[in-house]
C-alpha cells in the first residue's frame, strides 16, 4: 500500500512538473535562505565565544615601579572583581613579542637604542555573559590605580558587535518565521492548483469507492518529497556557497586563526525535517479545504 | 431482522424526487429491485434515467423520497461510509468517466487499490478482466487513443473487477457495434449468474428485446411503466 502511494506520489510529481519545480525551488529558496542565517548566527557566536574567552585588559605601569610595588599592585588588581588571572609582561618581553610579531620588519628596530615600551599586565577577566557590561568599569577600577600609567581594552567593541549580532539574531527568528508561513502558503498554493487540475480525476476515484485517505495520502507523500527535495537542494547551494566564501573570509580576515564550521549533521537533519514539515503542512491546509467541498 | 422483505429488495425508493434548481428531473419515483434481477430502465434522451442511477450511489443526494440500498437508508449514511456503499456497486458510466492521465491498466486497477486489494492479485485480476473485454493488449494504452468503443469496454471491465453486487450501466453499449454490444451483454448476464443485481439505463429497444427482464420506463422524470419483456430468441445471436 505504501508503495503504490509513493508510486503515485512520484508518478504525481513528473505528470505535474512545472508546478512541483516551482514549488521545489521555492522551498529551496527559503530553506537556502533561512539556513545562511542560521549558518551565520552558529559561525559568529562562536567568533564571540573565541574573543570572550581572550577578554582582557592591558594595564600599562608607571616606568618607576619596583619588585615590592609590583608585588602590591598584583594584589590590588587581583582582589577586584570579576578578575580571573594576571601575567605581569616585562618591558623587554614586550619588545621581543613585538620583535617576532614584526620579524619581516625587523629593519624598523635596527636603530632602537632605548626600549620605548612601558611594563605592563595582561587581565584576563573571568568568562561570563555580563563580561561586556562590566570591563568598563573594571578598566576604571584599574586606571585609578596609583602605579597605573593608562588601561588599554581595544574589545570594547566586541560587545557592540555581540549586541548588533543579538539583534540580527531577533531579526532572523523574525525572518525565520515569515519564509516558515510563507513557505507553507506557496506550497500549500501548489498543492491546490495540483488538485484542481485533478479534480477529475479525484472526482472518478471517489465515484469508483476511494476513501478520501486514498486519495489524500499520495498528495502528503508529495509534499513530504517537495519538502525533502527543497532542502536537499537549498542546502546543497549554501554548502557550495559556505565553501567559497569561507575560503576567502578566513584568508583575508583571521589568517587561519579561526575556522568556520558548516551546519552540523544534526542541525541539517532538523532543517531537512522542517522542510518536510512545511510541506506537509502545505499539503494539510489545501486538502483541508478542497475535501470538505 | 425487523425487516425481513427489505432483505430480498437490494434497492428501493419511496416517493423519490430530485431537482436540478428549478428543473424537476424525477418526480414521485417508487420502485423496488430484488436481488439478483436484471432490470432496465428505459425512456427517451432527459426522461431521468442517469438522474436516477446517480441517486442510487449519491452522485446526487435525494431532494425528496427515501432511498433504501441493500437495507442502508441513504439519507442517514454518514459520510465516512459512502466509500464502502459506492463499492457496492459497479458503474458504467454514460460518458464511462475514465482518467485520462492514467493507463488503462491503472484505470481498471483503481477499484481494487482503493479496496485495499493486494498487488499480486490486482495484476491477476485486471489481467484476467481485460483479456474479457478483449482489451488485454491495450493495458498501457491511455484512455483518449482509444476508440468510444474501445473506452466503453474499459469502462465494463472496471465496472465488473470489483464483484460488485449491483452493476449500474448507463447506456453500456451506446457506442459498439451489435458484436461487441452482443460480449458486453454476455458479461454483464455473467456477473447476475454470479449473483448480482444488475441495472442498465437505455433506450436501445433492441437490447432489451433480446435479453429480456424487467423494463422501468421512465418519461418526463415519472416512472410510467413497469412491465416484463420476454426474451426474443428470434434475433439473439447466442
Ligand atoms: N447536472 C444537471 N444540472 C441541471 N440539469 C440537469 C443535470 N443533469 C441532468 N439534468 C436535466 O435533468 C433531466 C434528466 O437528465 P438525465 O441525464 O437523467 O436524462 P437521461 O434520461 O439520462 O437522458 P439521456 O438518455 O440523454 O442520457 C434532463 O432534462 C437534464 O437536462
Ligand atoms: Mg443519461
Amino acid at each position: 500500500m505504501i508503495t503504490l502511494f509513493f508510486k503515485r506520489a512520484i508518478e504525481d510529481i513528473f505528470k505535474n512538473r512545472f508546478l512541483n519545480l516551482v514549488t521545489i525551488i521555492t522551498i529551496s529558496l527559503s530553506i537556502l535562505i533561512a539556513s545562511a542565517f542560521i549558518l551565520f548566527f552558529v559561525n559568529t557566536s562562536e567568533i564571540i565565544n573565541s574573543w570572550e574567552k581572550g577578554l582582557r585588559i592591558m594595564a600599562y605601569l608607571k616606568p618607576e615601579i619596583n619588585n615590592d610595588g609590583l608585588k602590591d599592585l598584583k594584589l590590588a588588581i587581583q582582589s577586584l572583581n570579576d578578575v580571573d588571572t594576571l601575567q605581569f609582561i616585562s618591558k623587554q618581553e614586550a619588545l621581543s613579542r613585538l620583535k617576532a610579531q614584526m620579524e619581516h620588519q625587523s629593519s624598523l628596530f635596527e636603530n632602537l637604542t632605548l626600549n620605548p615600551l612601558p611594563d605592563s599586565i595582561e587581565i584576563r577577566m573571568k568568562a561570563s555573559t555580563e563580561s561586556w557590561q562590566k570591563i568598563d568599569s573594571l578598566a576604571a577600577q584599574i586606571e585609578a590605580l596609583p602605579q597605573i600609567d593608562e588601561v588599554e581594552y581595544g574589545q570594547r567593541w566586541v560587545g557592540r558587535f555581540a549586541q548588533i549580532i543579538s539583534l540580527f539574531r531577533l531579526a532572523g527568528y523574525a525572518i525565520g518565521t515569515l519564509f516558515f508561513m510563507a513557505t507553507i502558503f506557496i506550497v500549500a498554493n501548489t498543492i491546490r492548483l495540483v488538485i484542481y487540475s485533478r479534480r477529475e480525476e479525484v472526482e472518478i476515484m471517489r465515484l469508483v469507492g476511494a476513501t478520501d485517505n486514498f486519495i489524500k495520502i499520495p498528495f502528503y507523500f508529495e509534499g513530504l518529497i517537495q519538502g525533502a527535495l527543497g532542502a536537499i537542494i537549498g542546502l546543497v547551494i549554501l554548502y557550495i556557497a559556505f565553501i567559497f566564501i569561507s575560503a576567502n573570509i578566513e584568508k583575508e580576515f583571521f589568517s587561519g586563526l579561526f575556522r568556520f564550521h558548516f551546519l552540523s549533521p544534526t542541525l541539517l537533519l532538523t532543517i531537512l525535517l522542517v522542510s518536510m514539515l512545511v510541506g506537509w503542512l502545505g499539503c494539510y491546509i489545501s486538502l483541508k479545504q478542497f475535501l470538505k467541498q | 431482522m425487523i425487516d425481513a422483505p427489505e432483505k430480498t429488495f437490494i434497492i428501493r425508493m419511496f416517493h423519490v424526487h430530485h431537482n436540478y434548481g428549478p428543473k424537476k428531473a424525477l418526480i414521485d419515483i417508487t420502485l423496488d429491485i430484488a436481488k439478483n434481477e436484471f432490470v432496465f430502465i428505459s425512456g427517451p434522451s432527459g426522461a431521468g434515467k442517469t438522474t436516477l442511477l446517480k441517486l442510487l450511489y449519491l452522485g446526487e443526494p435525494v431532494s425528496e423520497g427515501q432511498v433504501l440500498i441493500d437495507g442502508i437508508n441513504l439519507a442517514r449514511i454518514p459520510r465516512k461510509r459512502i466509500p464502502q456503499l459506492r463499492r457496492k456497486f459497479g458503474i458504467i458510466f454514460q460518458d464511462y468517466k475514465l482518467i485520462p492521465t492514467k493507463s488503462v491498466y491503472d484505470n481498471v486497477a483503481l477499484v481494487l487499490e482503493a479496496a485495499g486489494a493486494k498487488n499480486r492479485l490486482i495484476q491477476k485480476k485486471v489481467k484476467s478482466v481485460l483479456r474479457l473485454v478483449g482489451m488485454e493488449d491495450r493495458l498501457k494504452s491511455f484512455p483518449p487513443s482509444l476508440s468510444g468503443g474501445e473506452q466503453q469496454r474499459i469502462a465494463v471491465a472496471r465496472a465488473i473487477i470489483g464483484d460488485p453486487k449491483i452493476i449500474l450501466a448507463d447506456e453500456p453499449t451506446g457506442s459498439l457495434d451489435e458484436e461487441s454490444a452482443e460480449v458486453i451483454l454476455e458479461l454483464l448476464r455473467g456477473v447476475l449468474i454470479r449473483g448480482a443485481t444488475v441495472i442498465i439505463a437505455t433506450h436501445d429497444k433492441a437490447l432489451m428485446r433480446k435479453t429480456g427482464g424487467c423494463v422501468l420506463h421512465l418519461e418526463q422524470g415519472r416512472l410510467e411503466a413497469s412491465r416484463f419483456i420476454e426474451k426474443q430468441y428470434d434475433n439473439a445471436i447466442f
